[in-house]
C-alpha cells in the first residue's frame, strides 16, 4: 500500500509539472508579453524597459520555474489588465465556481445513481430505456444552447428564476441542471454496469440464499461494491467540470473562476489565464490523486497486500 | 410446429457472410438507421449548399432584419426559416453552416485518430518503458483543461478554421489512445499474432497487417464518438468567440450572434442549436449503434 500512495504520489507530481510547463511554452512562447502589456503603440525604449522590469529577457526555462516557484508560494504575478495580483482576483472568483460544480456534480449523482440502480436492477425495462434516452440526449446537447434555451422558458416564457448573476441559491438553480446534466450519463452508464456486474456475482448469490431482502442486497452488498468506481468518475467529472464552467459561467453572467478565464483570454492577459489554467489542471490531478487513493484503500486487497 | 426448426434460416445464416449480417442487423437497428438518415440529411446540405441554398449566405439585406420564420407570424416564404441581425437568409447559413460543422467534426476527428492509434497501438503492442511514457501522456492529457486551452491558443495564435481543426486534432486523440491500447494489449497475446511473430514477420508487418485490421471496428467507434465531440467543441468556441470567424456560418456562432435576441426573437437561438443537437446526437446514436453491431460485447 505505501509503495503504491508513493508511486501515485510521484506520477501526480509529474503530470502536475509536465502540464504547467506545457501550458507555460504555449502561452508565454507564443506572443510578445511586452507588448501585450504595453500595447501596440509602444516605443522600443519602453518595451525593453518593461522586458527587464517583468524578467523577459531572461530564457525561457529559467521563467518557467521562477514562474513555478512562486505560484507554489500563492504568487501568479500581476494582471495585465486588471492592475492587480493575480492571486487576488482568483480568490474572489474561485469559490463561486467551485460553489457551482459541487452543486452540478451533487445534482448530477443524486440524479444518475438512483437511475442507473433502477436500470440495472430491470436491465431492457422501459426504466432502463428511458435513462439511456436521457443519457444520449445528455451527451448531444450544447450546453450553452441548453443553458439559453432554460432561460427562455425558465426566465423569460415563466420567469421564476433570474436570468443572470450568483447573488441567491436562485441564480445557481439553472447553472447546476446545465453543467450537471453534462456529467449525468457517464456517472448512470457506470452505475448500471458496475450493478449489473456485481449483482451477477458470487457473493450476491450467496446473499440471495441466505434469505437477506431485495433492499438489503441492492444497498448493503451490491451499491457498496459498485459505486467505487463511480467515486473515480465523480472525481473526474468535477475536473471537467471547472472546464465546462467557462460556457456556463459566460452564459449565466457568473462572476467566477471560469468566466474570469474566458475574460482574461480575450482581454490577452496571459498571467490570469495561465494560473486559472493551473488551478484548473492542478485540481483535476489532485482529485484523481484523491480518489485513486480512496479506491486503493476501499480495495482490502490493495489495502492488506 | 414450435420445435420444428426453421431450415430456411438456418440455411441463409450459413450462407450470409459476416459483412452481409453486419449490414443485416444494422439495418434493424433504429438508432442506428435514424442517426445514419440524419448524418445523410446534413451531409448533402454540406455537399450541396449552393445548389441547396436558396439565398446568398454572406448578402445582407438591412431593410429585413429579424424576419421570423414562415409558422410565425410576419414570415414568409421568401425567407423560410427567417433573416438574422443583418437581414441574411437564415436558411442558408444554415445549409452553408452544415459544411463547417462536418469539416470541422471529420478533419479534426481524423487528426487525432492518427495521434490516438499510433500512441495506443505503440504502448500496447511494445508495452515496458514505451507504454509507461504514453501511460504519462495519456494521463497529462487528461489533465488538460481542453475547453480552456484551446479558448487561449485560438486567441494567442489566432482563430481560423484551419486553426480549430488543428487545435481540436491535437487535443481530442486521448480516446483513441486508451481504446487502442487497451485493445492491442488483447490482441498482442493471441494466436495468430503470436504466430506471424514466430515466422519471423517484421513488427510493421505484424502491426499493419494482424493488429490494424483487427483494430478496426473500435477505431470506426471512437472515431464516430469524437468527430461528436469535436463538433460539440467547435460549436462552443465559436459560441465563446474565439472558434469560427463571422461572417462564416458556424452553427454555434449562430446562436452566440442571436443571444442578444432572447427575449424577442428566441427561435434564432433554437433554430441553430436544434441542428447542432439533431447532427450530434444522430453521430452518437450512430457511434452507439455500430458498438452494439460490431462489439456487442463492450456495450455495458
Amino acid at each position: 500500500m505505501l509503495a503504491y500512495i508513493i508511486k501515485r504520489f510521484a506520477l501526480a507530481l509529474a503530470v502536475g509539472l509536465f502540464v504547467s510547463a506545457l501550458s507555460f511554452f504555449l502561452l508565454y512562447a507564443a506572443g510578445d508579453p511586452a507588448t501585450a502589456i504595453l500595447g501596440p503603440s509602444a516605443t522600443q525604449v519602453d518595451i525593453e524597459n518593461v522586458r527587464r522590469m517583468y524578467g523577459f529577457d531572461r530564457p525561457v526555462i529559467v521563467q518557467y520555474f521562477d514562474w513555478l516557484w512562486r505560484a507554489l508560494q500563492g504568487n501568479f504575478g500581476w494582471s495585465y489588465y486588471l492592475r492587480v495580483p493575480v492571486e487576488v482576483v482568483i480568490a474572489q472568483r474561485l469559490p463561486t465556481t467551485f460553489l457551482l460544480g459541487i452543486c452540478a456534480i451533487m445534482f448530477a449523482l443524486v440524479l444518475a445513481v438512483p437511475l442507473g440502480i433502477a436500470a440495472a436492477l430491470k436491465p431492457n425495462s422501459l426504466i432502463d430505456r428511458a435513462a439511456l434516452v436521457l443519457s444520449v440526449v445528455g451527451q448531444a446537447m450544447p450546453s450553452f444552447w441548453f443553458a439559453l434555451i432554460l432561460i427562455s422558458v425558465f426566465s423569460v416564457a415563466y420567469p421564476i428564476l433570474p436570468v443572470s448573476g450568483s447573488a441567491t441559491w436562485r441564480h445557481f438553480v439553472l447553472p447546476t441542471i446545465v453543467l450537471g446534466y453534462y456529467a449525468m450519463p457517464a456517472i448512470m452508464r457506470l452505475t448500471r454496469s458496475g450493478m449489473i456486474d456485481v449483482l451477477d456475482s458470487d457473493y450476491i448469490r450467496t446473499a440471495r440464499s441466505k434469505g437477506l431482502t431485495g433492499r438489503q442486497i441492492v444497498f448493503k452488498h451490491a451499491l457498496r461494491n459498485a459505486i467505487v468506481p463511480v467515486i473515480s468518475l465523480a472525481a473526474a467529472q468535477f475536473g471537467f467540470m471547472l472546464a465546462g464552467s467557462v460556457v456556463v459561467e459566460s452564459v449565466f453572467a457568473i462572476q467566477g473562476a471560469g468566466r474570469l478565464a474566458w475574460e482574461s483570454i480575450l482581454r490577452g492577459d496571459i498571467p490570469t489565464m495561465q494560473a486559472v489554467i493551473l488551478i484548473f489542471s492542478m485540481t483535476y490531478v489532485l482529485l484523481t490523486l484523491l480518489a485513486d487513493l480512496l479506491n486503493a484503500w476501499l480495495n482490502p486487497r490493495m489495502r492488506l497486500g | 410446429m414450435r420445435n420444428q426448426p426453421d431450415y430456411k434460416q438456418i440455411e441463409e445464416a450459413i450462407a450470409a457472410s459476416p459483412r452481409l449480417i453486419i449490414l443485416r442487423q444494422s439495418c434493424r437497428h433504429a438508432g442506428l438507421v435514424i442517426g445514419a438518415i440524419v448524418i445523410s440529411v446534413v451531409a448533402v446540405m454540406a455537399l450541396f449548399a449552393p445548389w441547396l441554398a436558396p439565398h446568398d449566405p454572406f448578402a445582407q439585406n438591412l431593410d429585413a432584419r429579424f424576419v421570423p420564420p414562415f409558422w410565425m407570424e410576419g414570415g414568409s416564404f421568401t425567407h423560410l426559416l427567417g433573416t438574422d441581425h443583418l437581414g441574411r437568409d437564415y436558411l442558408s447559413r444554415i445549409i452553408y453552416g452544415a459544411r463547417i460543422s462536418l469539416l470541422v467534426g471529420t478533419s479534426s476527428a481524423l487528426i487525432a485518430a492518427v495521434i490516438g492509434v499510433t500512441l495506443g497501438v505503440a504502448a500496447g503492442y511494445f508495452g515496458g518503458r514505451v507504454d509507461f511514457v504514453i501511460t504519462f501522456l495519456i494521463t497529462a492529457r487528461l489533465a488538460v483543461p481542453v475547453i480552456l486551452v484551446a479558448l487561449a491558443v485560438a486567441a494567442i495564435y489566432g482563430s481560423s478554421l484551419e486553426m480549430l481543426i488543428l487545435i481540436l486534432g491535437l487535443l481530442l486523440w486521448d480516446r483513441y489512445a486508451i481504446v487502442m491500447r487497451a485493445s492491442t494489449l488483447q490482441l498482442r497475446e493471441l494466436e495468430f499474432v503470436q504466430a506471424a511473430k514466430i515466422q519471423g514477420c517484421s513488427v510493421p508487418w505484424i502491426l499493419v497487417s494482424e493488429i490494424m485490421p483487427n483494430l478496426l471496428n473500435s477505431l470506426i467507434i471512437v472515431a464516430t464518438l469524437e468527430m461528436a465531440h469535436a463538433i460539440i467543441l467547435e460549436a462552443a468556441l465559436s459560441f465563446l468567440g474565439l472558434g469560427v470567424r463571422p461572417p462564416l456560418p458556424s452553427w454555434g456562432l449562430m446562436v452566440s450572434e442571436g443571444r442578444d435576441q432572447i427575449l424577442f426573437d428566441s427561435w434564432l437561438i433554437t433554430i441553430p442549436g436544434a441542428f447542432l443537437f439533431a447532427l450530434v446526437l444522430a453521430i452518437n446514436l450512430v457511434g452507439d449503434g455500430l458498438r452494439d453491431v460490431l462489439a456487442p460485447e463492450s456495450r455495458n
